[in-house]
């Protein structure tokens, strides 16, 4: 199956330093018509009506955050493009930022009208701090046309923090506070910046924006599946032949993903980063979407050369040194895991640490403040699912070979 | 460019980039940096510094010339991530999280900088290299 290029539709079509290039491919039509015919109400049952969810990770209904926003009254609201796509594998913002500035400038200008809000801003990641100023230029060029006169957008840097890319942390961030989640509910549509009305979008749901309102909710809701409309665009790399961005319509399969990226040996695939699910070869048929495996759209290969419990270790090294420490069971949950990870790979592992990592996962998915505490568990537990025999093998070595060195091992 | 810093709607707002300027002024976040920032939106010492050592990108002490940070996550070790620091590792003499004696260059492992389709990749300062191996560190680290 071919690609389907929506949100990517004008990348690498248009200049990206000059907005003329995008007007001319009917760039803020859209926009146009949602500021002179729609009154906000029209933009937020419209989007509704499409069943557009975000496509950052979360997976929530899109116009039901704008509606909450929009029925909130308040002195100021504010909208917050999420550029800080942290994710392990995920670099699909990134190609966007890069490729379409004036696209997402123009979903956040839709987004705006329809909620009200005066001020916007691009949170960019500071790994992607050379897009800065391509992004500024962007944003300077559409103020200059006239575009940003009911809400301005200015682009925020953050400085190194994986957790800021958590919509709470994000804006504690802004505020200039610890970047540390906080406690919900209150949601943001209703509590966010400074306590004001607040909607936090990442950059592909706000791409797809634009579309929804030139063509409609209609067309949009044609492609997908029941609960997924639209299309999603995946970074994919690990042992791939191409790696890179690439656009399908929701429900397309992994299998289809893998051949346009070129995978021949397959052991496994990571779907959604660090936190993400870990399937075997024998499940590429499984479709992607909400309903099944998705997440921000990373998808890791890896071959048959490669060992599963270093993969899980990779991620629980990651997470441990990324949990912002604010609740317990993250912070130390993590360590555990790191821990016992840690024995594993020193064959230092017993048979009851299997169940140790068990319990401290479901510990964790129930009693973690946010996402990267109650997802930390999910490769654990997948790995544990499909590769459990790599984890019985790697314990039994480690028990024959502590009793073959006898002392030796703890010397050495 | 410099960061622009936000003029609304309060103070404390400003602290990011503020101290985002004083790190590319410096190249570190300095004690009289963190008191002027801190006299300039009205927060107490603790309270920036609070913030400043929350992120990675933020160090409060001095770094070296040249700052070599390679990407450690799933994406790079399965491309040989590992190769690559070993390469580093010989060619300066130090371990990640040392510097050169000569203060040009110091080491880190990072967490994932979003090159993944370029993997194994590594940034030095604000330039990124990607698709590596491990016989070009030599000649990348030459050019510095």
């Amino acid at each position: 199956m071919a690609e389907k290029r929506i949100v990517l539709s004008n990348c690498e079509e248009i200049d990206p330093d000059n907005i003329e290039t995008y007007l001319a491919r009917d760039g803020f039509k859209a926009f146009e018509r949602a500021r002179h015919r729609m009154k906000p109400k029209d933009i937020v049952a419209e989007i509704k009506k499409s069943g557009l969810i975000g496509r950052g990770g979360a997976g929530f209904n899109c116009g039901l955050k704008w509606e909450i926003a929009l029925n909130t009254k308040a002195k100021n609201k504010y909208l917050i493009c999420n550029a800080d796509e942290g994710e392990v594998g995920a670099f699909k913002d990134k190609y966007i930022l890069q490729h379409n500035p004036f696209g997402l400038i123009e979903g956040m200008c839709i987004a705006g009208l329809a909620i009200g809000a005066q001020q916007a801003y691009i949170y960019l990641r500071t790994e992607y701090g050379f897009l800065y100023d391509h992004l500024y230029r962007a944003v300077a060029q559409a103020r200059e046309r006239g575009y940003l006169g009911q809400m301005d957008i200015l682009v925020f840097e953050g400085a190194g923090s994986y957790i800021c890319g958590e919509e709470s942390a994000l804006m504690n961030s802004i505020e200039g506070y610890r970047g540390e989640a906080r406690y919900k509910p209150p949601y943001p549509p209703t509590h966010g910046l400074w306590g004001m009305p607040t909607i936090i979008n990442n950059v592909e749901t706000l791409m797809n924006v634009p579309h929804i309102i030139a063509k409609g909710a209609a067309w949009f809701n044609k492609m997908g599946t029941d609960r997924s409309k639209g299309t999603k665009v995946f970074s994919v790399s690990g042992d791939v032949k191409n790696p890179g961005v690439y656009e399908l319509e929701m429900g397309s399969s992994l299998k289809e993903l893998l051949d346009l990226a070129g995978a021949d040996d397959v052991k496994g695939v990571q779907i959604g980063g660090s936190t993400g699910s870990i399937l075997p070869a024998s499940l590429l048929n499984t479709p992607l979407s909400h309903e099944t495996y998705l997440g921000c759209g990373a998808v890791v290969v890896f071959n048959s050369t490669r060992d599963i419990i270093d993969i899980v270790y990779n991620n629980i090294c990651f997470l441990s040194e990324e949990s912002c420490g604010k609740c317990t069971p993250c912070r130390e949950g993590t360590e555990v895991m790191l821990e016992i990870f840690g024995r594993l790979s020193r064959l230092e592992a017993e048979h009851a640490n299997i169940k140790a990592l068990e319990d401290v996962a479901k510990t964790m998915a129930v009693a973690s403040l946010c996402g990267l505490g109650q997802a930390a568990a999910v490769p654990v537990l997948d790995s544990l699912k499909y590769f459990r025999d790599e984890y019985i093998n790697r314990i039994e070595q480690s028990v024959f070979m502590r009793s073959y060195l006898g002392g030796e091992m703890s010397k050495a | 460019m410099s960061r622009e810093v936000p003029s609304i709607p309060n103070s404390r707002t400003q602290l990011l980039p503020l101290l985002k300027h004083e790190f590319k002024k410096d190249g570190f976040i300095s004690k009289e940096a963190m008191s002027a920032v801190a006299e300039r939106t009205g927060l107490p010492l603790n309270e920036v510094y609070g913030v400043t050592t929350f992120y990675s990108y933020l160090p409060v002490s001095k770094k070296s010339k040249n700052v070599i940070r390679v990407c450690r996550c799933l994406p790079c070790a399965l491309k040989g991530a590992l190769g690559i620091i070993e390469s580093i590792q010989k060619e300066l003499d130090i371990a990640p999280g040392e510097a050169t004696a000569d203060g040009k260059f110091s080491f880190e492992l990072i967490n994932c900088i979003g090159a993944c389709d370029q993997a194994p990749a590594i940034m030095i300062n604000d330039q990124l290299f990607g698709n590596l191996t491990p016989d070009r560190i030599t000649e990348i680290l030459k050019s510095y």
